[in-house]
């Protein structure tokens, strides 16, 4: 018993990545048409974003201070950051200390306005051409986005840390009367399910409870005549581009912690966001979010020892081995609907 | 000649005779001269040239002519890989038995995953490989790892059985070699400060990969080439016609699979060792790569891009800092390093940023890739209209 939730609350935070990847990916999907294989990137930019944010807030210039003497009896230099002097030391501390929570506000406007001009510049021209271009044309832009963070980051993995009041883990075990010290979670990986749970169910009544989102499900189902009827529809999958833009961004702000940024992260995301969303059916959303999460609690029950002493290997292959059965059993995916990429 | 018109004998003896002169044609600066660094005659670079642009021909079988755009090519080249170096441990190191069995024992692989692969089009093709090519991948790090030797990967060891082989001589190590002249044996020519290197295994490889070029031509134009054509603009079509796209899909995959097979074994011919990484997903985006930019759908396309991507590589990438302070030595200091400022991100460690820019202009503004930018421009020179005698379908964009 205490196994098995273990491994469901260990397969909840690589679940909710994929979640929130497969979600943007079905968002540009459904409503652009487009298949983007840069969006691994945009997670990979989104990551990049926390890295940048906590350098930014760690800048420091150097001071003298009289108080203090080094070991040759000289005044001691102190590298002071810069927001210690514009919020005072303990505020300054908190701040480089929350500085992962704190790059969303940094990482939202900053992921919309890429998500916006990638659209605008790239994406737009690819609306009538094949899916093997459009997949081509992104593959090469991913290739493109991610030399670019290298170059300028480099290609070592950037350790960027949680706040200090999440370290350490959470004991359910003792939390629920069961055996102490059995089950043991880390705080952020909750942090990171209950937020990727917070931007789905944003996502989600966004799209079901706003008028703006009204008029973009309705373009997904029937462009033409939401076109007919005088809207603009151009412009709000615009905007969606850059919304789901943003949610790849934020899984890769809060995912910094968890997992040190390199540049080749969206890459390895990529390949498995898609295989979740062919799962879960190309275009639907609810299918997306319910596949990340069963494919991420899957991988996670392949990684128990009893299984791998049972079938050697299977963590390894198992998400794809259930994609290729899920596609020649189901084309359409779990939750797919009908008419969409059927060939 | 050899059962081709006029045009396609010109192309087959051209590229035959670009392959057979490449020690001499891809040396063309003095050794010791500041631009010696740009040559690219030395046999490893030559051997990778004709070994990707094999692989880059057999995936332009499948991806070119049938529009089926496989992400996991780089499956068949490691199996095929594995499979010849199985061949030399247990039974000799000649390179002739493994590359056949290379090619055999992809074939067999490409026609189980193609089967099962083959039931969807479209986007859910690319995932479907995508997942097998990433399953062996998984598989040949992890459980494989008796067969494949895992993360070390495997060479030939001095114990191995080698049925058909004697005793190795004390000391000696075991080489592959086609009838005992050894793989990595060359004869070294200089003439004045040039030096042209001529290699055992290159030839290897160049010869292969002129049949191969041959084989692939003749697919182009034979009555199955045409059927593959038919599947790429409307398969629909064809299934209303009473005629089954399968079996001709499922045997240009093969036919793919085993080309990729064949630079898998010569890979091994070459260097003597295997790793589970060339069968990553990178690797088969790598010969999409190649094959796109080059021109996917003509023949001499993914040969020209193969080639491209491999100098780019080996060449390109060794530009540093101080070569180009070198170069632009002639400008005024502080425009220099602008320049080099400028310039240093694309190249040297920044290759593959160039790259995929240059291959996201090709997608975008060359959907037929460099083949397509050269027609243009020679069309450009002759000043003429374009004539109707080249249908639309040559440069419609791969789908």
């Amino acid at each position: 018993m205490d196994a098995i939730i273990l491994q469901i609350l260990n397969g909840l935070d690589k679940g909710s990545a994929y979640a929130l990847i497969a979600l943007g990916l079905t968002l540009i999907f459904g409503t652009l048409g487009v298949v983007n294989f840069a969006h691994g990137a945009l997670f990979m930019i989104g990551a990049f974003c926390a890295v940048t944010l906590s350098r930014l807030l760690s800048l420091s210039h150097t001071i003298i201070d009289d108080t203090q003497k080094d070991f040759l009896g000289n005044p001691l230099k102190v590298e002071v950051p810069y927001v210690y002097d514009l919020f005072g030391q303990s505020a300054g501390e908190t701040i480089i200390d929350w500085a992962v929570p704190l790059s969303i506000l940094f990482a939202i406007p900053v992921m919309v306005a890429i998500g916006v001009i990638m659209e605008r510049g790239l994406i737009k021209h690819f609306y009538k051409r094949p899916h093997a271009d459009q997949i081509l044309v992104t593959f090469g832009l991913a290739i493109v986005l991610q030399e670019i963070i290298k170059y300028y980051y480099g290609a070592n993995p950037i350790p960027t840390p949680a706040p200090d009041v999440f370290r350490g883990s959470f004991d359910f075990g003792a939390a629920f009367g069961l055996t102490p010290d059995t089950i043991i979670y880390p705080y952020w990986r909750l942090v990171y399910f209950g937020f990727a749970a917070v931007i789905i169910g944003g996502v989600f009544a966004f799209l079901q409870f706003t008028t703006f989102g009204m008029v973009v499900r309705a373009g997904m189902a029937d462009r033409e005549t939401v076109q007919l009827l005088g809207i603009n529809i151009d412009k709000r999958f615009t905007l969606m581009f850059g919304l789901a833009a943003a949610v790849a961004g934020l899984a890769g702000v809060m995912y910094t912690p968890i997992n040190s940024p390199n540049y080749h992260m969206g890459m390895d995301f990529l390949v498995l966001s898609f295989v979740v969303v062919v799962v879960g059916g190309m275009g639907s959303l609810p299918g997306a979010v319910l596949a990340g999460f069963l494919l991420g609690i899957l991988e996670s029950f392949a990684s128990m020892r009893e299984v791998l002493e049972f079938l050697p290997g299977i963590n390894q292959i198992i998400i794809y081995l259930v994609a290729i059965i899920i596609l020649l059993t189901r084309p359409r995916g779990l939750m797919g609907r009908k008419g969409v990429m059927e060939d | 000649m050899f059962g081709l018109d006029k045009k396609h004998t010109n192309l087959l003896l051209l590229v035959a005779a670009l392959t057979m002169l490449a020690p001499f044609l891809l040396n063309p600066f003095p050794e010791g001269s500041g631009m010696a660094q740009f040559n690219a005659g030395y046999p490893d670079l030559m051997q990778r040239f004709v070994i990707f642009g094999i692989f880059a021909i057999g995936f332009n079988i499948l991806f070119g002519l049938t529009g089926y755009l496989s992400f996991g090519h780089a499956a068949f080249l490691g199996v095929g890989s594995y499979a010849a170096m199985w061949m030399m441990k247990l039974l000799t190191m000649n390179v002739i038995p493994a590359i056949t069995v290379s090619i055999v024992v992809a074939g067999l692989f490409s026609l189980l995953v193609g089967w099962i692969s083959l039931r969807r089009s479209g986007i859910y093709f690319s995932i479907l490989t995508l997942a097998f090519a990433q399953m062996s991948y998984a598989l040949a790090y992890s459980v494989l790892t008796p067969i494949t030797g895992g993360e070390t990967g495997l060479q030939p060891k001095i114990f191995d059985p080698r049925i058909l082989d004697g005793e190795l001589a004390s000391g000696a190590s075991p080489k592959a070699n086609l009838f005992g002249l050894e793989m990595t044996s060359s004869f070294e020519w200089s003439v004045g400060s040039w030096l042209f290197t001529f290699n055992v295994g290159y030839y290897v490889a160049a010869i292969a990969m002129v049949l191969s070029f041959y084989m692939a031509i003749r697919i182009f134009n034979s009555p199955f080439g045409m059927m593959l054509r038919a599947i790429k603009s409307n398969q629909q079509r064809l299934n209303y016609t009473g005629l089954n796209a399968k079996p001709y899909t499922l045997a240009a995959f093969v036919v793919s699979g085993m080309y990729a097979g064949l630079a898998g074994g010569l890979m091994v011919a070459m260097d003597t060792q295997v790793g589970a990484e060339r069968m990553f997903w990178t690797a088969s985006g790598e010969v999409v790569l190649m094959t796109i930019l080059g021109g996917a759908g003509t023949l001499i396309g993914p040969v020209l891009g193969a080639g491209m991507i491999k100098y780019m590589e080996n060449i390109m990438s060794k530009i540093n800092e101080t070569i180009l302070h070198q170069w632009f030595a002639f400008l005024p200091d502080g425009l220099e390093d602008f320049v080099v400022t400028l310039i240093y991100p694309f190249i040297g460690k920044g290759w593959h940023l160039t790259l995929g820019l240059i291959f996201m202009l090709v997608v975008i503004f060359l959907p037929g890739g460099l083949v397509e930018g050269g027609q243009r421009i020679a069309k450009l020179f002759k000043g003429k209209k374009p004539s109707s005698d080249t249908p639309d379908g040559k440069t419609t964009p791969a789908e």
